[in-house]
């Protein structure tokens, strides 16, 4: 990957009505990257992608790009485009002079635009579509109109917010892949905005998560995935089981009760921590084989695996098996070393990580929904 | 069950069927029936011939309601547009300043026009006294009073309907164009004027049918030196006599309205609705 910083935001202030929704925003964009902004409604993202594109203004802070301050450089004059949320096809025009219109402002020689609109639409596999109405096209195609019309600029950057949370899942999937191989076709920088935790880690080279209008880490998928920072990481990137305890001493840990050895250190002797254990790494063993025992309250077949609900003294554990085993059924669980993840305390712990109120019937946004308006409480404390 | 609703749907309408039958339905058939029979009741086409003869005043009046028109869409469209565009505050202010006038009658707005315009009125007083005028405005009576008095008399029908659709307008399309290059002009004429289409449509509509059937603008601003054809039914309608011919002239006026609504639905695209009263 590219090291060039191509956007620089600085200190990004924004609120509207009074309620602040970017709260000293940094974060460094560098050339040909695919970077996605991935948190719940409300986070901010999508006020992030609108301040880089130019549609609006921070109330502090600066934007730079390729070094140079664009604070106040109108959204026509960047080198910048965006597959708008819901796209925004214009609905008088056809997919032609949709993909068209930029080029058609810039007063480019009808041929030339001839030529670069085929280029586009094959590069969307939209051939043939010229004349077709855009409030004909299925949502899919949608999509790719507004793709190759943002694409046909040759923007350094392109802005695209929740561009696929329309689409039904399969679609979503094939859009996922295309998408990443425009990106490598074309080079060109993609700043992706989604709550979806899944798109974030399939497309990125960086994942920005973010909560309550801050940055709560930035990194590859892996690192993000492998070594959340907090509590609020850790939920909302996969399932986590997220557990008050102690950091004894280096590598040697303390929670449900029981030492645990572990890989971390650094930690003050007796720091409180929040420990995360990600489902799939807890292995299902014998009752008395186990470091810790718990009755099996829920069990789900998700093809792939089971999901187990886990009652270990009164607190709920979600692991991930390919091995059934009974609701009622008393079991073992065993947790290797290096699957226990140590973070310290902060803002969000004990928020989450406790699958006792777990049900899959809640639609992902439902939850997100449900986490942001218990966050400024948690705050107020 | 059904039967029951469909009889409350039926009791419920029929006010407004009774009155349209009455008002409208019944006098179009006279209008009809008078146009197309001579005085003792025969049919005849003859009324319908001698119109070749008020030519000249069709003309006239086509020509006065398309430049009242023109200058409607010219002050109404920038306006509406700027409307849409500014605080929900000054943008309640206009509105009531743009409906008000339409709570007083449009007779008393003429006059009013009238006395403020006229040789020895407010604005002819005050620019004579300013040394800005030797005397006489002498504007009444001329064709740009009839102008001005239908442009003043009708603006918020051309201004209304526009800023209704310019406020439907989905900020996102104008976002769209500002990211694709567009500046404030360049988005003005390739998205937001193509979107509010059915809002301009239904605005010259409305300016242009009250403008090419109105009289009193025409008699009062124009000081009886034009004809137009509201003045000519008017007048036919005074006398019995000329009951056919009026009737005549104004079932050619409405074919004419009609055909020019048929054009203009024409420009909006299929699906877009246009208000048309």
């Amino acid at each position: 990957m590219n090291k060039e910083v191509l956007i620089r935001l600085n200190g990004i202030t924004k609120s509207f009505d009074g309620e602040t929704v970017l709260d000293d925003m940094n974060l460094e964009i560098h050339d040909k990257e695919f970077i996605t902004l991935l948190g719940p409604s409300g986070c901010g993202k999508t006020t992030t992608l609108r301040i880089i594109g130019g549609f609006e203004t921070p109330d502090a802070g600066d934007v730079f790009f390729d070094g140079k301050r664009i604070n106040d450089v109108p959204p026509y004059e960047r080198q910048v485009n965006t597959v708008f949320q819901r796209y925004a096809l214009f609905p008088h025009l056809n997919v032609f002079d949709n993909i068209a219109f930029g080029l058609r402002v810039r007063k480019l020689p009808p041929e030339q635009i001839r030529e670069k609109v085929k280029e586009m639409l094959q590069l969307v596999n939209l051939r043939g579509f010229e004349r077709r109405r855009v409030n004909t096209l299925s949502g899919g195609q949608q999509q790719r109109v507004a793709i190759a019309r943002a694409l046909i600029n040759e923007p350094k950057v392109l802005l695209l917010d929740e561009p696929l949370a329309a689409l039904d899942l399969k679609l979503r999937k094939d859009m996922q892949n295309e998408l990443k191989n425009i990106q490598h076709k074309t080079g060109i920088t993609f700043i992706f905005v989604t709550h979806d935790q899944e798109e974030a880690l399939s497309m990125s080279d960086t994942v920005v998560v973010m909560a309550n209008g801050r940055i709560q880490q930035i990194g590859s998928p892996t690192d993000i995935y492998n070594e959340p920072i907090n509590a609020f990481v850790a939920d909302f990137i996969g399932e986590s089981n997220i557990l008050d305890g102690i950091m004894i001493r280096d590598r040697r840990a303390k929670f449900a009760g029981q030492e645990f050895e572990c890989v971390d250190f650094g930690f003050k002797p007796n720091e409180s921590v929040d420990v995360v254990i990600r489902p799939e790494d807890v292995d299902v063993v014998a009752p008395e084989a186990g470091q810790l025992k718990g009755l099996v309250t829920g069990v789900t077949f998700k093809g792939v695996h089971y999901e187990i609900i886990v009652d270990v003294q009164g607190f709920k554990w979600m692991i991930q098996s390919t091995d059934y085993v009974a609701e009622g059924q008393t079991i073992g669980l065993s947790i290797d070393p290096d699957a226990i993840h140590i973070m310290r305390k902060s803002e969000f712990s004990g928020m989450f990580g406790d699958y006792s109120t777990f049900s899959d019937e809640f639609d992902p946004l439902d939850l997100t929904e449900e986490k942001n308006v218990s966050l400024p409480e948690e705050r107020a404390e | 069950m059904k039967k029951k609703q469909s009889m409350i749907r039926a009791a419920a309408s029929s006010p407004y069927v009774v009155w349209s039958v009455l008002f409208i339905v019944a006098p179009l058939l006279f209008v009809l029936w008078f146009a197309l029979t001579d005085g003792n009741g025969s049919f005849s086409i003859e009324n319908i011939r001698g119109l070749s003869a008020y030519g000249r005043t069709f003309v006239m009046s086509i020509g006065f309601s398309l430049i009242a028109t023109a200058v409607c869409f010219l002050i109404g469209y920038p306006l509406a547009y700027a409307m849409a565009r500014t605080s929900r505050r000054i943008r309640n202010i206009l509105t009531v300043l743009i409906m008000l006038p339409m709570w007083t009658s449009l007779l008393v707005r003429t006059y009013a026009l009238m006395a403020l315009l006229d040789n020895g009125g407010i604005v002819s007083n005050t620019l004579t006294r300013m040394g800005l005028l030797n005397g006489h405005l002498n504007f009444i009576g001329t064709g740009g009073a009839v102008i001005l008095g239908m442009v003043y008399d009708f603006l918020p029908y051309m201004i209304l309907p526009i800023y209704t659709s310019m406020t439907k307008l989905d900020i996102r399309y104008v976002e769209a164009a500002a990211d694709l290059g567009c500046n404030g002009t360049q988005t003005l004429f390739r998205v937001v004027l193509p979107l509010t289409v059915p809002g301009i449509v239904s605005g010259l509509t409305m300016v242009f049918v009250p403008s090419i059937s109105t009289f009193y603008i025409s008699q009062k601003l124009g000081g009886g030196s034009f004809d137009l054809i509201g003045d000519t039914i008017e007048r036919q309608f005074q006398n019995t006599v000329t009951y056919n011919t009026g009737a005549a002239i104004s079932l050619v006026m409405m074919i004419l309205i009609l055909i020019s609504l048929g054009v203009m639905n024409h420009f909006t695209d299929q699906k877009s609705e246009v208000i048309v009263k």
